[in-house]
């Protein structure tokens, strides 16, 4: 660590950095999210760099297979938001909901928050991974918090009181997991580096790694959102600013979820331990089902998704706890579908709030015909989220289901029943609010189309055709997986 | 390792969970800081224990931080907030004191039987260490479950990352990188949370949680 070295690995932290300490120095929101946008979009081509030289791992930082898909992923999505944020920061700034004192904190948030995700990818240690994790944390209970309102400030605190408790699980795992390995890796840091780990844990006591993986799961899984420990999710979606909505949803349950994997891997290397699979298998199908009733009862547009985020969080970690190759690539293709989705969907919701003046199901109506383009993003987006041909989600959707029904047939049916009950429910809100007399009438909207067109796109190609360097590129990363 | 290096590290550890359960029945709000301000006291004699004991200069750092920070600081900036937002000093709790007291007793003895089984191959006392800061995690969990007042959620969560650092510091070796972080975290977290009891404060007339959940309005 003595030398650092320019790769792309620290250009991906140091970008967001600087950034972050530029735009909480300097003033004006036009300039600022000029930066915002440029600093993401510098990040994302230095993590494409990733691609062509990988760094060499060492105790802090990690560069694999597997977290390269994460780290690609978070700074697309880090990008386009950024995007987003600029005509929908613009907005919130005329209509007087944020001061521009907030905004510069905003954005320097921001950007902090997307250093504290590419670390938490990029970590090596699992000490460092859970400071990340902490961080980033602490930074979106901030910007949920942004508006000030009664509802945003009970929304952080619900988030930071359920957030900082898995948290505080997740380190007493990752002291356990360092007990664990103590006899065999030896003292001091190697019982934290996670490729040192990987390499001895068949050696270590599997009674303390199981414990360890139950606080871990539990730890990182309230961060994830899963069904005990997603209470904080809805709220804090619903009430913070739009482009925080689709960061959380498209990003930051990935991390988590990337957290658990990575201790999954941990797990399944050792051959005392229980098996991770069928745990968390239980708990996804538990999350989906859940998630799928309740998205019958929201009447606020971002709870809904939230709750639909939840919803596909279940669906991935399932695919992940029945593990096998063809399983393993069906989540990882969810999970990225699901984060350009989402955040697409995120995007338009941002825009189609403030035409309408409001997050209110009943209120929003027939957007198709006052808002055409808007109206039809919304419907496109809905009709990739629940998992209609031919966009992307279709098909990992397809493969999870195929998959499961080969190996545990009884499985496939609650997880179907929960793939319609969530259909359902999505469809029937979606007609009243794109179709029908409309609400708002000749109040233009100054969105900018070009973020959630692009995702929509992707996840469109990828449902039609997946290039064959990807396809063989998540093959790997699922044989990976284990 | 000596019998009486053990011992004390065991005595502190045991003090620990015993505040813990001091924390628990408190019922206003200046006792409930005083009490805290007492656990991070014991564990600043713990840590610095475990420090002497292992040879570990740099534990001094996490006990230097437990004493001045969390002993200190916190209690005295709690106590302001507080008198400056004239808070009712009763602490309601939602549970009486006489079943959370049970389901405290309940919890450790949980502790002591999950953690004394699955460690039985590392060092006693590592070992009784680790099953004491589970005890008094858990300990903290119950009080921001039985409380519905923000600052004594606070000091409940608090006291959890006093377990936490009971943890970590007998876990023989751990780096140091994580201490700092932790102990740093902690006070990014009370940062935050200041911060936000501040915005409560702004738009509350109370910092009770229950009366934030009324504003949840049932049609969500």
């Amino acid at each position: 660590m003595s030398a650092i070295s320019i790769n792309g690995v620290t250009l991906i932290l140091a970008i967001p950095a600087a950034a972050a300490v530029l735009l909480g120095l300097l003033p004006g929101y036009r300039l600022s999210a000029r930066i915002n946008m440029l600093a993401s979009l510098a990040t994302f081509l230095a993590a494409l760099s990733l691609f062509v030289a990988k760094p060499a791992p060492g105790p802090y930082i990690l560069v694999d297979d597997l977290n390269i898909v994460f780290i690609v992923l978070n700074t697309f999505v880090g990008f386009t938001t950024s995007v987003f944020s600029a005509s929908y920061i613009g907005h919130e700034l005329e209509s007087g909901r944020l001061a521009p004192a907030h905004l510069r904190f905003y954005h320097a948030m921001y950007q902090v928050l997307l250093f504290a995700m590419n670390l938490a990818l990029a970590a090596n240690n699992i000490g460092l991974m859970w400071v990340a994790i902490e961080i980033a944390t602490l930074t979106t209970v901030l910007m949920v918090g942004l508006y000030r309102t009664r509802a945003a400030i009970e929304a952080a605190w619900k988030y930071f009181i359920l957030g900082s408790v898995g948290i505080a699980l997740a380190l007493f795992g990752t002291i356990l997991v360092y007990m664990a390995a103590r006899p065999t890796v030896g003292e001091g840091l190697d019982g934290m580096v996670w490729t040192i780990l990987i390499d001895h844990v068949s050696a270590f006591d599997p009674a303390l790694l199981n414990v360890a993986f139950v606080f871990l799961l539990l730890g990182y899984g309230t961060k994830v959102g899963l069904v005990p420990l997603h209470a904080w999710l809805p709220d804090a979606h619903a009430e913070g600013p739009t482009p925080i909505s689709a960061v959380l949803s498209g990003l930051l349950l990935n991390v988590a979820l990337y957290a658990v994997l990575r201790f999954k891997l941990l797990l399944a290397a050792n051959a005392g331990a229980i098996a991770p699979g069928p745990l968390m298998a239980s708990m996804g199908l538990v999350t989906l089902l859940f998630a799928g009733f309740m998205l019958y009862r929201r009447r606020d547009i971002k709870r809904m998704f939230a709750y639909s985020s939840i919803e596909h969080m279940g669906i991935i970690v399932f695919a992940f706890g029945m593990g096998g190759p063809l399983a393993n690539f069906a989540g990882l293709l969810h999970m990225t579908m699901h984060s350009l989705t989402k955040s697409a969907i995120f995007f338009t919701v941002g825009h189609v709030t403030q035409v309408a003046g409001t997050q209110n199901i009943a209120d929003i109506r027939g957007l198709t015909a006052s808002h055409p383009a808007l109206g039809w993003s919304l419907v496109l987006g809905v009709v990739a989220i629940v998992g209609l041909p031919p966009f992307g989600i279709f098909m990992s959707e397809f493969l999870v289901v195929s998959s499961t029904f080969a190996r545990a047939p009884l499985l496939a049916l609650p997880f179907v029943a929960g793939l319609l009950i969530a259909f359902g429910a999505l469809f029937l809100r979606l007609q009243g609010m794109a179709f029908g007399a409309p609400a708002v009438v000749g109040k233009p909207s100054h969105a900018s189309y070009a973020p959630m067109t692009s995702h929509l796109l992707l996840v469109l190609m990828a449902g039609i055709y997946l290039p064959p360097p990807l396809v063989a590129w998540f093959q790997h990363v699922a044989a990976l997986l284990g | 390792m000596g019998h009486l290096e053990f011992d004390v590290a065991h005595l502190f550890a045991g003090g620990l969970v015993l505040v813990s359960f001091m924390l628990l029945y408190q019922d206003r709000l200046y006792a409930l800081l005083n009490v805290f301000a007492l656990q991070a006291v014991v564990l600043a004699l713990s840590v610095s224990w475990q420090a002497y004991v292992q040879g570990a200069p740099h534990l001094y750092v996490t006990a230097a931080i437990a004493l001045f920070f969390k002993a200190i600081i916190v209690p005295m900036a709690l106590h302001r907030i507080i008198a400056r937002l004239g808070v009712h000093r009763e602490v309601e709790n939602v549970v009486s004191t006489g079943p959370t007291m049970l389901a405290g007793m309940g919890l450790v003895a949980l502790s002591m039987v999950v953690m004394l089984r699955v460690t039985s191959a590392a060092v006693p006392l590592a070992r009784e260490d680790l099953a004491f800061a589970l005890s008094v995690v858990l300990l903290g969990l119950l009080m921001m479950v039985t409380r519905n007042n923000a600052v004594s959620q606070i000091v409940g969560f608090m006291s959890l990352e006093n377990g936490l650092i009971l943890a970590a510091t007998g876990a023989k070796g751990m780096p140091l990188v994580v201490e700092i972080s932790v102990a740093f975290s902690v006070l990014i977290a009370f940062i935050v949370i200041g911060t936000l009891l501040f915005r409560i404060r702004e738009r509350f007339d109370t910092i009770d949680a229950e009366a934030l959940d009324r504003f949840r309005g049932g049609r969500r």
